[in-house]
């Protein structure tokens, strides 16, 4: 086993990445896949199910129209063909949480196929080949009793929560990806990043990756330099943030390179992801042969969407994300670099939707970038994640622009927002952050700060204007920053003129 | 009954009880049922003559009792499919036709025997014995709603329902001596029915009377929104179509004969009440034709492909975890789930379900699904094209329904390439999901045992095998001077 990797620049040296994601959507349908019920996140478990879902004998599934619409708006979206007819299709296999030990899924006639993405990398756009899209179930949720892991070895018993058994998915397939160099893990997470926001602008998805609503499997595998063979694949399974989705196929690239330098063969296998380690742990052994025994589900009839139907759903596409990313620049005047910065942190559409709030778009991006960035890089999630909303900043900003606050009690607005303190007006009112501008206690401010610093006033007197920052910075400590800079500076030069 | 029941002469009560009586009398003979349920049944009853005597508008069948194949889910009822694996398994739910049942008043007398899994042509797979046939105790009452039919048969219940997958209610109708329908594909919802193998099942009634079935039918039939491969068209007029037949003019209509179908092989005496029938419909007027339909020969080669791959995927979701039975492996400290499934599903399932579940994981395997699975299905659309073909000749087509009387019960169980041959001339139907009756024919002269004819009519036109078989047992009736089920046997006088 490689226990030490390879590093990275050896990796390109001598090899060439091959990439493929694949990545499943939840879609936020009322109802599940293949009956009426509630298809909503939680629950008590066992509480969301009926025949259908639980696998009852005689229990039969009828296909939720909504999740056909957003299976064709997804493929839509991404440049597909949409099938004039498709059928479902057992999956058959063995799994605990699988109540009818079959998944209905689509094998060789998915809803939607042969599309593209274009994905923004870093400024570069690289075409991204979609395979397929096709329509399927959830499984359920194994709960794993006893033993220290929570892992189904040691454990005591096992519980099976069939809450989530049946939620439609959408699953993703890429063509393999070739010739991104030491840019595949870039392009890994730029595509699941712009496609999750392709999902969140199409609706069909809470797409919270923290929740599993979307789930990205990275595969990837190596071949020699310059050779054009695809090597041995590993598939690491459930990656849940874009940044994993980089890390781990940076360092399944450096992993294979290790075993392959070694003269070892990688076995085609799933792995895990291990967020705390940064490292993937083997999995499942997975062959091309697996054989699912795949044949039409006979108890549901084809689905066969008009092209009339195809034609309306295209008419509700949200615009192109390349085209529209390239517009709302042009729009906000952001550089390049601002651009791909905001891109890069995952903040397009979070100062996209700050911006709609009537916040301008300069300070929404200063924002997310930096003061909310900084704060979800501490707590290790994403910043859509965090728990601040685009409205929220864009009434923190307000709050500056009407002179309430300034940008460092600002960022005390949000401390309380984290906490839950309220809205951002609240939070002033409650920390008492509001700026200072009576002139009694700014002039009061004002003279014994004079008072306390006769060299720097007579600098003053003597015209030297520019030593006044002395006299405000201690002002503001006077104020607990709470003054408002300019009045004061207004007030000294009053003074001592 | 329905007649005695509206004008008063008899009770629903009455009759269920009348029934249960004579189950209580002649079932430990017959085994046609596998759970009686007389406290229910009494209830139901007693609930109908209450809307009865309340002036309520009653379905015409309101108070009728009726038996139930064990393969449709009974909401609190136990429902085994005549399986070990699902012993003691009550289901929380009702099959959409049990439902319908329930909301026309008609009283549930009990779940029906069955071979496992509907897997078999004669009742001897079921896990808790066969069901004996009412007319010879010693002989099968058909499979693999044997029960059913024996039910009906035996007057242990005046209606029955049945499921039909190749045959399994036509048949055991043609050796009891019973009416079965198998409607069109899609035409009565198949939720709640466990399957055995979807594309081909279908539930329909077990009767004494023609009428009684399209009753039923109409009853249990039409389109229903929790199966989606339910037609969402109205059913055709099948009482009506019952009760023109009944008055006997045919003119015009053109029968087909299936060349297939009848002929060199088949029981000499199940032939000639084939031919007294159609001299008899030609008598009232219809025009007979022979037609061909060569890809018949391959119908049960083809079935025997795609019913165990469809079966063997249902029956994945038997795997001791959630409900049934649950066997722990002998000698085996900590079983994992892999071993309690292995032993569970060793005890729990008879080897007619054994042998079709490996068959059919067989033909879906990669590298042979193409060759089995992939060539069964184009066969099915040759055999619907030939099916077009005759019916673009004929209005309906017609054969025996089984080739032979019941044979005796252990024949053939170990034999099960000639106990499929039974389903041969049923079997296209399902393939190609056309609605067919089963109509008594009358005895064969070797052995003095029913005979059936089969009645096929082009998807969607069930009323014609209504009009045709009501047409056809009201001349037979005629002609044996009374309904052929009163030459059965008294059972209370031979057991």
């Amino acid at each position: 086993m490689a226990d030490a990797l390879v590093d990275y620049d050896d990796v390109l040296a001598a090899y060439d990445p091959a990439l493929g994601l694949e990545v499943h959507v939840e879609l936020n349908t009322h109802t599940k896949m293949f009956c009426g019920c509630p298809a909503v996140f939680g629950g008590e478990p066992n509480t969301q199910t009926c025949p259908t879902c639980l696998g009852l004998p005689g229990a039969m599934p009828v296909v939720n129209g909504k999740a056909v619409e957003s299976a064709i708006r997804i493929g839509l979206a991404l440049n597909c063909d949409i099938a004039e007819w498709c059928r479902f299709a057992r999956k058959n296999y063995f799994y605990p949480d699988m109540p009818k030990n079959f998944q209905t899924s689509q094998y060789d006639e998915p809803i939607a196929f042969d599309g593209y993405m274009d994905v923004d990398v870093d400024g570069e756009i690289v075409r991204v080949e979609i395979e397929r899209a096709h329509m399927e179930e959830d499984t359920g949720k194994s709960l794993h009793v006893g033993g220290s892991t929570g892992r189904i070895q040691g454990a005591d018993y096992s519980l099976v929560d069939y809450n989530r058994a049946g939620i439609p998915l959408i699953e993703i397939v890429t063509r393999p990806i070739l010739g991104a160099g030491a840019k595949a893990p870039d392009v890994a997470r730029a595509y699941v990043a712009q496609l999750r926001e392709l999902i969140v602008a199409l609706g069909v998805s809470e797409a919270r990756m923290d929740q599993g609503n979307l789930r990205a499997d990275v595969n990837l595998s190596l071949s020699p330099k310059g050779s054009g063979v695809l090597g041995t694949r590993t598939e690491t399974k459930n990656v849940n943030s874009y940044r994993s989705v980089e890390r781990a196929a940076h360092y399944e690239m450096r992993r294979h390179a290790a075993i392959l330098n070694d003269g070892g063969s990688i076995l085609q296998e799933t792995r895990h992801w291990q967020e705390g380690s940064g490292t993937t742990t083997s999995g499942r052994e997975k062959s091309d042969a697996d054989d699912y025994r795949y044949f039409p589900e006979p108890d549901l009839v084809p689905v066969a969407p008009s092209r009339e139907w195809v034609d309306e759903l295209r008419g509700t596409l949200p615009e192109n994300p390349t085209v529209k990313r390239a517009r709302l620049q042009a729009e906000w005047g952001f550089t390049d670099l601002e651009m791909r910065d905001t891109v890069g942190a995952g903040a397009f559409g979070l100062v996209e939707a700050t911006v709609a709030e009537g916040c301008a778009p300069q300070a929404a991006r200063k924002w997310w970038l930096t003061e909310l960035a900084r704060r979800a890089n501490e707590s290790g999630v994403d910043i859509a994640d965090l728990g601040v909303s685009p409205a929220q900043v864009a009434a923190v900003q307000a709050l500056v622009d009407a002179g309430t606050v300034n940008d460092k009690l600002a960022r005390q607005v949000f401390d309380g927002l984290l906490a839950g303190e309220g809205t951002p007006e609240e939070i002033v009112a409650a920390r008492g952050l509001a700026i200072v501008s009576d002139e009694g206690a700014l002039g009061a401010a004002v003279d014994k700060a004079i008072e306390a610093n006769p060299d720097v006033a007579q600098k003053i007197r003597d015209g030297k204007h520019a030593a006044a920052g002395a006299l405000i910075g201690a002002v503001m400590k006077e104020m607990r920053g709470q003054a408002d800079a300019g009045r004061v500076r207004e007030l000294v030069l009053e003074r001592l003129s | 009954m329905a007649g005695a029941l509206a004008d008063g002469t008899t009770t629903s009560v009455a009759l269920t009880q009348a029934h249960l009586d004579r189950i209580a009398a002649v079932d430990g003979a017959v085994h046609a049922f596998l759970h009686v349920d007389a406290e229910g049944a009494l209830a139901q009853a007693a609930a109908s003559d209450e809307r009865r005597s309340a002036g309520s508008p009653l379905h015409l069948l309101d108070g009728v009792p009726i038996a139930v194949k064990d393969v449709l889910v009974t909401e609190g009822l136990p429902t085994t499919c005549g399986s070990k694996i699902l012993e003691g398994w009550i289901p929380p739910y009702d099959a959409t036709v049990v439902a319908r049942l329930k909301a026309a008043g008609l009283p549930i007398l009990g779940k029906t025997n069955m071979d496992e899994f509907a897997m078999g042509s004669s009742t001897e797979h079921s896990a808790y014995g066969p069901t004996h046939n009412p007319w010879d105790l010693d002989r099968i009452p058909g499979g693999s709603g044997g029960g059913s039919a024996a039910a009906v048969a035996s007057y242990e219940a005046p209606l029955a329902l049945g499921t039909d997958t190749g045959g399994s209610i036509r048949q055991p109708g043609a050796v009891t001596g019973t009416v079965g329908v198998k409607p069109t594909y899609g035409g009565v919802s198949r939720y709640g029915l466990v399957a055995l193998a979807n594309s081909l099942d279908q539930v329909g009634p077990v009767t004494r009377t023609v009428l009684d079935s399209a009753l039923l039918h109409e009853l249990i039939g039409g389109h229903d929104p929790r199966d989606s491969t339910s037609a969402d068209v109205p059913l055709p007029d099948l009482v009506g179509a019952a009760r023109r037949g009944a008055d006997g003019d045919l003119s015009g209509l053109k029968v087909g004969v299936i060349r297939e179908l009848a002929g060199d092989g088949w029981q000499p005496g199940v032939m000639a009440r084939f031919t007294e029938s159609v001299d008899l419909l030609v008598g009232m007027g219809a025009e007979v034709v022979e037609v061909s339909c060569p890809t018949f020969v391959h119908a049960l080669a083809t079935y025997y492909l795609i019913l165990p791959a469809e079966a063997s995927s249902n029956l994945a979701k038997f795997d001791a975890m959630r409900y049934g039975l649950r066997v722990l492996p002998e000698g085996v400290a900590s079983p994992s789930a892999e071993d309690v499934m292995r032993a569970t599903r060793d005890a729990g399932f008879g080897d007619e379900v054994k042998r079709r579940i490996i068959l059919g994981t067989y033909a879906l395997s990669s590298g042979y699904y193409d060759a089995y699975y992939g060539q069964a299905q184009k066969v099915r659309t040759l055999i619907t094209r030939d099916f077009e073909a005759a019916f673009a000749q004929a209005d309906v087509l017609l054969s025996p329904t089984a080739p032979t009387t019941a044979f005796k019960l252990g024949e053939k169980l170990d034999d099960p390439l000639s106990m499929y041959l039974n389903d041969l001339a049923t079997i296209p139907a399902n393939l190609s999901g056309v609605p067919g009756i089963s109509v008594p024919s009358g005895l064969a002269d070797e052995d003095g045992l029913p005979a059936g004819i089969q009645i096929l009519a082009p998807a969607l036109a069930d009323d014609r095998v209504y009009r045709v078989g009501a047409a056809l047992e009201a001349a037979l009736l005629d002609a044996w001077g009374g309904p052929l089920l009163d030459k059965a046997p008294d059972l209370e006088g031979t057991l």
